[in-house]
């Protein structure tokens, strides 16, 4: 490292071991509020949630139909680009293998639809093989609207934008398209490890 | 929603501190010169980045506050007594220290004068930075696009840019301050939260179509951007930046 900010000492954290913080991050004990418009407050009776795209016959949950898929306790890290991790994040949810199980395609790609109009991209192979959830909980409470509720992803090991709040659908792709975030100047992938914040990185 | 073109990688480059100005007791406005740099849209922001000897690093973002001007750029701070970023930055950098920084970065919270009005932004304490790089970016080009400003803050001393807001009002340009916590002798403006009759007297109605920028603290723009859309506004008209209490 060849630049050093003059009297610049830092803040270490003793209480936590480096490896788990990705370049660029600090740990926060707050869970910060990042979303680009209003939070929507969707009524769960008229709420569902799908899967779309290529796939024979789409598939729909209602409320109570997806609150009685069988569910996990998912305790992991998750990594906000703009620089805050949260370590030991305790969420409920339905994996996704869950919600595709059954289902055959020959996508690639999938884009997670939100209420409001946010939408983001991902290979489908990071949201299979137990690496991705449709959380519904926070820390043992109902999650609330500002989080993300009713429901949102949990994609921990990736960029939380990559964690859609609001979430109502899937669209299964063989195309990638790249969705809200990755149209406005942040990265296609966002892994945390290779600090992939921002398109080029 | 406009496809950004493809950006190069942003690198990380060596700014240098020009200047340091107090805006309030616990906001200061770093100036700094960027060889390179690119220029930038109002609403933009850059990470920078602090070594210290051992090779520990720190990185944060900050909103650019300045109009595009060239390689200047000014970054707000608000120092937080507990951050590791910005008391450095507020309180040990001197003229002629340099910081490593990379930007601009954003696309969805920019403004640009070819945008048209009516335009509402809605500021609490110092959520007002990008909002700021608006006014002066209006104020630069010369635009005269009709222009709300509500800038919530606790008491007076704590309204940043307060003499320059005042000298850019008119054109088209109006300010209503509110004071949530005290307020001076006379005060003759809001002195509370800021709500949805609030923003109704203050802001344009739904059927103007107005642009919303709305930045503060997370519930502050919860509130505001709750009351826009109650108030029968565009939920994709406003636009919403948020910082929690631990921008460090």
């Amino acid at each position: 490292m060849s630049f050093v900010s003059r009297g610049f000492r830092g803040r270490r954290r003793t209480d936590i071991s480096p490896a788990r913080v990705p370049p660029g991050q600090y740990v926060t004990a707050d869970f910060p509020v990042l979303s680009a418009g209003p939070t929507p407050h969707p009524s769960l009776e008229l709420w569902d949630f799908s899967i779309v795209g290529e796939l024979e016959e789409p598939r729909r949950w209602n409320w109570e139909e997806f609150r009685a898929l069988p569910s996990e306790e998912i305790i992991r890290d998750i990594h906000c680009v703009t620089k805050w991790s949260k370590l030991d994040t305790v969420w409920q949810g339905v994996s996704v293998d869950a919600l595709l199980e059954g289902i055959e395609t020959s996508a690639e790609y999938v884009t997670q639809y939100s209420d409001g109009g946010y939408t983001t991209n991902l290979p489908l192979e990071d949201i299979t093989g137990g690496k991705a959830w449709v959380v519904f909980a926070y820390g043992g409470q109902p999650l609330q609207p500002e989080h993300g509720g009713p429901a949102r992803m949990l994609v921990p090991h990736l960029y939380f934008w990559k964690s859609a709040k609001w979430l109502r659908s899937l669209r299964l792709q063989s195309t990638d398209e790249p969705g809200f975030w990755e149209t406005n100047g942040y990265h296609n992938y966002g892994d945390p490890w290779h600090e992939q914040r921002y398109s080029g990185d | 929603m406009a496809r950004t073109a493809l950006l190069g990688r942003l690198t990380w480059q060596l700014a240098e501190l020009v200047d340091i100005m107090a805006e309030t007791p616990r906001v200061k406005t770093i100036l700094l010169d960027v060889r390179g740099w690119p220029g930038h849209r109002a609403g933009q922001h850059v990470d920078v980045r602090l070594t210290a000897e051992d090779g520990y690093q720190a990185e944060r973002s900050y909103s650019i506050a300045s109009a595009p001007d060239g390689t200047r750029v000014a970054l707000t701070i608000q120092k937080l007594e507990d951050g590791e970023v910005s008391p450095y930055l507020t309180d040990e950098l001197r003229p002629g220290d340099k910081i490593e920084l990379r930007g601009p970065i954003g696309g969805y919270f920019v403004w640009e004068p070819s945008r048209g009005g009516p335009l509402m932004l809605v500021a609490g304490g110092s959520g007002i930075v990008p909002l700021m790089a608006i006014i002066r970016t209006r104020a630069a080009a010369g635009d005269d696009t009709e222009t709300r400003l509500l800038y919530s803050s606790r008491t007076q001393d704590d309204v940043i840019y307060r003499g320059e807001l005042e000298q850019l009002s008119g054109n088209g340009l109006t300010v209503v301050h509110t004071l949530t916590d005290s307020q001076p002798p006379g005060w003759t403006s809001y002195a509370r939260r800021v709500d949805a009759e609030m923003l109704a007297e203050v802001g344009p109605r739904p059927a103007e179509q107005p642009s919303f920028y709305a930045c503060g603290p997370t519930p502050f723009v919860e509130a505001v951007a709750e009351a826009l859309v109650q108030l029968g506004h565009e939920t994709r008209a406003i636009k919403t930046e948020r910082f929690g209490p631990t921008g460090g």
